[in-house]
């Protein structure tokens, strides 16, 4: 028998090397899995690039790959986490999102059903936010070469006109707020990936921030700094505004929001929450007349209801407090890259 | 949180504190055995609440921190042969050996992973027939019975590929070997409560009668270490040196008698060395010869072991109470988490670790 003659490919329910060497099995792959879930006007040509209209205004764009293990998690899975994920990094940056471009790297081997599944799970979760796909690439790997599906997104947004945040406009005497319980996301990943079985209440916070961040734009507030509390949880933002501005940050933990089911994980894991991961909320640095303003604003709208003040920001040396319950500071260490799964 | 947040009540704390300022009449010492005991003491901030003539010594109840570099080496020479699946809990992947760590070995190609339990260590051995699953079996008389239990699991299975490295070790001959050290300055000790949760407290009885400290068996929230405390101070000023049991609502005299009895089946007694405080007689498990088939350390002859301890790491005095960790001039400079000189360092339960966590900043 020679090999040159080409073999028929058998239908698979599998994803296969040859479904991204460029042939028949790719085109139909983006036709039948891509494009039908991820459909509109800019991806549809399937050109080598996608041409959109003028933007009115500065343009803000990230990237951001995202590995988490497992693919589907209580709460989410990778696909709604890819979009959440990035267009959160354009909601706390100030910018209304507008598009995102998509990479996925393929294991071999990948249930066709479950990168089905999980595309479609983006797609809904790119409509939702209102934000199309206009372009991407799909490449396969074989088996081993990656864990089932990695996804990486770059988002493209519009800065909103008039706002202005940054490190740069902390001031001691700012507050510091969070929009809701903290590690919530990080803790059902590592339930599930590690079999704790620590219950079901535990669920990813996985969401898109535009409506809640909007809000406080919406209300005139002097919002300071925004950022999404991720890898690192709270305390690395913590630290990285610490040590942008040479300010001092006191934590009041008693006043840190934890959901009943995050706080019992936390205590049989031994984590701090304040180093977990989350993937729906933001810390908001506000001046001190907005503070109460921006709380209650963070509260009405149903991804912050149970927002919190939880501390203020204080004049150097650069360094991040937390008073205890018996009232007694400590110094709150950095992350330090535990050895923890991989949650995003 | 129930059977939490009485045990954090700002309210109570300020009235043990209250009390325990109102009986000290003079200097006292009082070493917190456990490493976790440790922890809680300086998150708090109990230790900058109390009289000022009352120290707290801080104990060698850190597993990870008293076992020998020897054997750390034995397990990073184990976990980097190809066909061996390296089992440990999380705490010891950064604890350094004389040349590198498991995680710079699992970097470097072995399969080194870490596990809640030592029962998901047999799930591996069964699940993967072809590798040489071994556990790494670190702790006090807390996690012993747990181990015990994986080796009879695999025992009823005949897994012949599961193996442990056992290094468990004993808490009351490290509190005596502490007492009879020559520049001794513990008065009283807080015993670790889940250490006896297992173990009951007979044995720390004869231990306060022969050296005439009070032993309160204590535990690990603020207002148990503030009432703990409370106790040792209202015997040390009273002249009496009894056991006391602080924390009732886990330990029972007798302690727990289904896990001493798997751990009598499975493990015997024998002299163990421990990082800093030497060989102790009896102050360690081992396989029973029936379980030997299951010992590492007769399945993987490591051969030619060379140990280099750090000159400039002072865990040992830290283990023995004799060093507070921010008095080592390593600390903070020649020794961080990320560049460790020793256990004490990077372990969860270590006090080096729990000074450069909670106070660095305040030095």
């Amino acid at each position: 028998m020679t090999l040159d003659c080409p073999l028929p490919h058998p239908a698979s329910d599998r994803v296969l090397l040859a479904h991204g060497e460029g042939g028949r099995l790719m085109r139909r792959l983006i036709r039948d899995v891509l494009l039908a879930a991820l459909d509109n006007a800019h991806l549809r040509p399937l050109g080598d690039a996608a041409l959109l209209p003028p933007f009115d205004g500065p343009v803000v764009t990230t990237t951001d790959c995202y590995v988490v293990s497992p693919l589907f998690f209580p709460g989410g899975d990778i696909g709604s986490l890819a979009v959440h994920g990035t267009v959160n990094d354009l909601a706390v940056s100030g910018a209304e999102p507008l598009y995102l471009t998509l990479g996925l790297i393929v294991e071999e081997g990948l249930p066709l059903e479950t990168l089905r599944a999980l595309v479609r799970s983006l797609g809904a979760a790119a409509e939702a936010c209102g934000v199309p796909v206009v372009a991407g690439d799909t490449k396969v790997v074989p088996r081993g070469a990656a864990d089932g599906l990695f996804v990486c997104t770059t988002g493209l947004g519009q800065l909103r006109p008039g706002v202005d945040l940054g490190c740069h406009r902390i001031r001691p005497g700012d507050r510091v707020l969070v929009s809701g319980t903290l590690g919530d996301h990080g803790l059902a990943v590592l339930s599930a990936r590690e079999g704790l079985g620590l219950g079901d209440e535990l669920r990813s916070d996985s969401a898109p921030l535009t409506g809640l961040v909007a809000s406080l734009f919406d209300a005139g507030l002097d919002v300071r700094f925004l950022r999404d509390p991720t890898r690192g949880g709270v305390a690395a933002v913590l630290h990285e505004v610490a040590e942008a501005t040479g300010l001092s940050i006191a934590i009041d933990e008693a006043a840190l929001p934890l959901s009943e089911a995050g706080r019992g994980a936390c205590e049989i894991l031994g984590l701090d929450p304040l180093f977990v991961a989350n993937e729906g909320k933001v810390v908001v640095f506000v001046s001190p007349a907005g503070a109460d303003a921006a709380l209650a604003c963070l509260r009405r709208h149903p991804l912050g209801r149970d927002a919190a003040r939880i501390g203020t920001v204080g004049e150097g040396p650069a360094g991040v407090l937390v008073r205890g319950p018996l009232g007694v500071p400590r110094v709150l260490d950095e992350p330090a890259g535990a050895p923890l799964p991989r949650i995003c | 949180m129930k059977h939490v947040d009485e045990y954090r009540d700002p309210h109570l704390a300020r009235a043990l504190l209250d009390r325990i300022h109102r009986s000290v009449t003079r200097p006292w010492t009082v070493m917190e055995v456990c490493g976790g005991q440790t922890h809680t003491l300086l998150r708090a901030g109990i230790d900058q609440l109390l009289p000022a003539g009352l120290r707290l010594v801080h104990g060698p109840g850190c597993p990870v921190c008293v076992t020998p570099l020897e054997l750390i080496d034995r397990a990073l020479a184990i976990a980097a042969r190809p066909g061996v699946t390296f089992c440990s809990f999380g705490d010891m992947l950064r604890v350094p050996g004389s040349a590198t760590d498991l995680l710079h070995v699992r970097a470097a190609g072995g399969d080194v992973r870490t596990v809640y339990s030592p029962l998901d260590a047999v799930a591996l051995a069964r699940e993967y027939p072809d590798r040489e699953v071994v556990f790494f079996a670190v702790g006090f008389e807390t996690t012993a019975p747990a181990t015990a239990l994986a080796v009879r699991q695999a025992a009823a299975l005949g897994l012949g590929n599961f193996s442990l490295l056992a290094a468990h070790v004993l808490v009351p001959p490290a509190m005596a070997a502490i007492l009879a050290s020559p520049g001794n300055r513990v008065q009283a000790f807080l015993a670790a409560g889940h250490v006896c949760a297992v173990t009951g407290y007979e044995d720390y009885v004869a231990l306060a009668e022969r050296h005439r400290v009070p032993i309160v068996v204590t535990g690990f929230e603020p207002v148990d270490l503030l009432e703990g405390i409370a106790l040792a101070v209202a015997q040390l000023e009273a002249g009496r040196h009894a056991v006391e049991n602080q924390y009732a609502r886990a330990v029972r005299r007798d302690g727990n008698r289904a896990a001493q009895d798997v751990v009598a089946e499975v493990y015997e007694v024998c002299d163990r060395p421990w990082r800093g405080l030497g060989i102790l007689p009896r102050s360690g498990l081992r396989l029973r010869p029936t379980y030997a088939a299951f010992d590492a350390e007769k399945r993987f002859a490591v051969e030619a072991i060379l140990t280099a301890e750090s000159a400039e790491c002072r865990a040992g005095e830290v283990l023995l109470g004799l060093l507070r960790p921010d008095e080592c001039a390593a600390f903070g400079t020649a020794c961080t988490p990320e560049h460790p000189l020793g256990a004490p360092m990077v372990s969860s339960e270590g006090a080096c670790a729990a000074y450069w966590r909670y106070r660095r900043g305040g030095r």
